[in-house]
């Protein structure tokens, strides 16, 4: 038992990198915030356009949608991390991680948008259209806040899990969590930053957790 | 006089079916006329026509002396203020409060202020009975009030013609007097309606004139006592002891 | 500088790399049916145990669950392949990948699971006790039948998220399909391998993503 503690929860080692990894908290926490203010907006953004069912506009929409939800994440930042400098551009490790895991949280942001417009009944629309009210504005005070209430659940969940994926940082050199405490590791020869690591995340994404699982109770059973 | 609303030469097709053909009906200021028929007939996708929801192969319809046809589409939302429609499902906003309903496509589309919006709405939901619901959602109402409420939100527009889909073909028969009522004081407060039911009792009692309409054509038209009395066509006779013989 | 075409779908440098990353796709094949096979059966008990009545199967279930969802799947395979080998527990790589996704999976299946378990109303429950069939019974022949059918949506979209999960695995240096193609960009000092194996990914999970879209769209209705 000593040994065990010892090795993962070793007080010395656990002060001594407290300071690193709480910064690196801060990291996590800005790159997450980031991506899913952006990658909402995008999505919303996106199930907006596709709601004029213009086939040019809905056609790279669904493929982008499509290919962001299939392909792995981790193959998108080490194309664009190590691809783009051979044609001149070199992003900053944060700033891959930003574009990818916004692209990705957009493309899962618009089909849900876009599941609960075409879920709306169309006397909803008709409703709206027959008092005047244009297709903008039948879009903006009618469906939309309607989709996204129904989004709601789905989307909490879907953050929650591309916001996890921030520790994708750590293969890209960005100082978020895993990457500090994983270096921490190397360095001291101790397990210890590693539970420290484990303990951020606990700390970030529990509270989060239990938020997604009373939306999803308070707005399944309301509907 | 010209008709409030007129309807001429009015097709419809979808694809291959045609499900209008060569309608002609007019509606004077003031008149209650009642459409019946067989589902099917074509009564439901005539009355959508007359706001457009409903694109029409070829005709006119006019409303208020003015054809409709020739609006260009971003005409359209202007044009949908001068017609009322209520539908069989009601349709409110599950979203928004009832008065809140009621109030925005006066904010939105007539682009009358909140205050006065707001007053509109409270004297609309008090002409249906429902003023002390106003801050409630719809889906605390019962099938009838959200009717009542759908109403108002039609009316809250003023509307020069009011169009029925069907209104009371989704409430519980206990229901259904609360809305024919609200009807009939709109009748008798000179407002021009054009209703599809199956409601025989609330068309022989109110209607100024039933329409019978049967596989796309309107068959025969006339006063109520002339149509349920003494029918001319066959077809109006089947109609008319199949629905009695349900009722 | 050397253009796209070069650099990004060089065919000569894809027909090359291609054995090393077939070998990679038939590593992430058998981690997909280690982590979905297992990960399918596991959450399905640890769905049942979230829904139990009884406090002492519900709690700890629902703690691991959140645990699971709260803790990045990268995180915990750190964890299992660099920190427990500190406590002298050393395994192979494929083993502390296969354990680590499976521990973050059976709790995402079981959240699906549960949805399904929770959709259903108690009539169904109380039907098949009354025409005398054994809990077990009523769990095998009436519950879990409905239940999966009602979430086959989400089942098949957490599966999709499983297969790209096994990306991860080359940060541990499993050779599977990325860690391969990552190797053949480093050695090649070109991005093709890379392309390449978004490709493979691409013709993996496309038709799985649109079929997920579909029935979304189709239980919607």
């Amino acid at each position: 038992m000593n040994r065990f503690l010892d090795t993962f929860f070793a007080p010395q080692v656990f002060a001594r990198y407290l300071p690193e990894v709480l910064a690196a908290i801060w990291t996590t926490l800005w790159l997450g915030v980031v991506v899913i203010v952006a990658g909402i907006a995008i999505g919303l953004m996106l199930a907006c356009l596709r709601a004029a069912r213009k086939w040019w506009l809905t056609l790279p929409i669904v493929i982008f949608a499509d290919m962001l939800r299939a392909l792995p994440p981790l193959v998108l930042i080490l194309l664009i991390y190590f691809g783009l400098p051979a044609l001149g551009i070199t992003l900053s490790g944060p700033l891959v991680l930003i574009l990818v895991l916004t692209a990705v949280l957009a493309a899962f942001a618009e089909e849900i948008f876009w599941a609960g417009l075409t879920a709306l009944p169309r006397g909803q629309w008709e409703a709206g259209r027959a008092t005047g009210l244009g297709f903008v504005q039948v879009l903006i005070f009618i469906a939309l806040p309607q989709a996204v209430r129904m989004g709601i659940p789905s989307l909490v969940n879907r953050s929650l899990a591309i916001t996890k994926m921030t520790a994708l940082g750590s293969v890209i050199g960005v100082k978020e969590i895993l990457a500090v405490s994983s270096s921490a590791q190397a360095v001291s020869g101790s397990a210890t930053p590693l539970t420290l690591a484990a303990i951020a995340y606990l700390v970030i994404f529990l509270p989060a957790v239990v938020l997604a699982r009373w939306l999803e109770r308070r707005f399944t059973w309301k509907v | 006089m010209t008709p409030m609303l007129e309807i001429a030469a009015l097709e419809k097709r979808f694809g291959d079916t045609t499900v209008l053909r060569n309608i002609d009906l007019k509606v004077r200021r003031g008149e209650l006329v009642f459409v019946i028929g067989p589902s099917g007939s074509g009564k439901s996708t005539m009355l959508r026509c007359c706001n457009r929801l409903e694109e029409p192969t070829s005709g006119s319809i006019f409303i208020a002396g003015r054809n409709i046809m020739n609006a260009l589409s971003k005409d359209l939302n202007s044009l949908r203020l001068q017609t009322g429609m209520v539908f069989q499902g009601f349709h409110l906003y599950p979203h928004m409060s009832v008065v809140r309903n009621v109030m925005l496509a006066q904010v939105k589309a007539l682009k009358r202020g909140e205050a006065e919006a707001k007053a509109r709405a409270m004297d609309m939901l008090d002409r249906v009975g429902l003023a002390h619901k106003a801050e409630a959602m719809p889906t605390e109402l019962s099938g009838g009030q959200q009717q009542r409420v759908a109403i108002a939100r039609a009316l809250a527009l003023d509307p020069k013609v009011m169009l029925f889909d069907e209104p009371t073909s989704a409430l519980d028969p206990e229901l259904v007097g609360s809305v024919l009522k609200v009807m009939k004081d709109l009748k008798a407060q000179g407002m021009t309606m054009l209703v599809v039911s199956h409601e025989m009792g609330f068309a022989r009692e109110a209607a100024d004139r039933v329409v019978f309409m049967d596989g796309g054509v309107v068959v025969e038209q006339g006063p109520p006592e002339a149509i349920f009395g003494n029918p001319q066509h066959e077809r109006t006779r089947a109609f008319l002891s199949r629905v009695s013989s349900h009722a | 500088m050397p253009g796209i075409i070069e650099m990004f779908f060089n065919l000569d440098i894809m027909r090359q790399s291609l054995p090393l990353l077939l070998g990679g796709l038939w590593m992430t094949l058998k981690l997909c049916a280690v982590v979905i096979g297992l990960g399918l059966v596991g959450g399905l008990f640890l769905s049942l145990a979230a829904t139990s009545p009884r406090r002492w199967l519900r709690w700890p279930a629902m703690a691991v669950i959140d645990l699971m969802r709260a803790l990045p799947p990268l995180v915990l395979l750190i964890f299992i392949y660099s920190g427990l080998p500190f406590a002298g527990v050393e395994m192979p790589a494929f083993a502390a990948v296969a354990i680590a996704f499976l521990l973050n999976n059976s709790a995402y299946y079981a959240e699906v699971y549960r949805a399904g378990l929770q959709s259903l109303p108690r009539g169904q429950w109380e039907a098949a006790r009354a025409t005398g069939l054994s809990m077990p019974q009523t769990l095998r022949h009436v519950i879990i039948p409905q239940a999966v059918r009602n979430v086959l949506p989400d089942l098949l979209s957490n599966t999709v998220e499983v297969v790209k999960l096994t990306s991860l695995a080359s940060v541990v240096s499993l050779a599977e399909l990325l860690y391969q193609a990552n190797m053949a960009r480093s050695v090649t000092y070109n991005s093709s391998p890379l392309v390449l194996a978004a490709a493979i990914y691409l013709v993996l999970l496309w038709p799985m993503v649109r079929l997920v879209s579909r029935y979304q769209r189709k239980l919607s209705i």
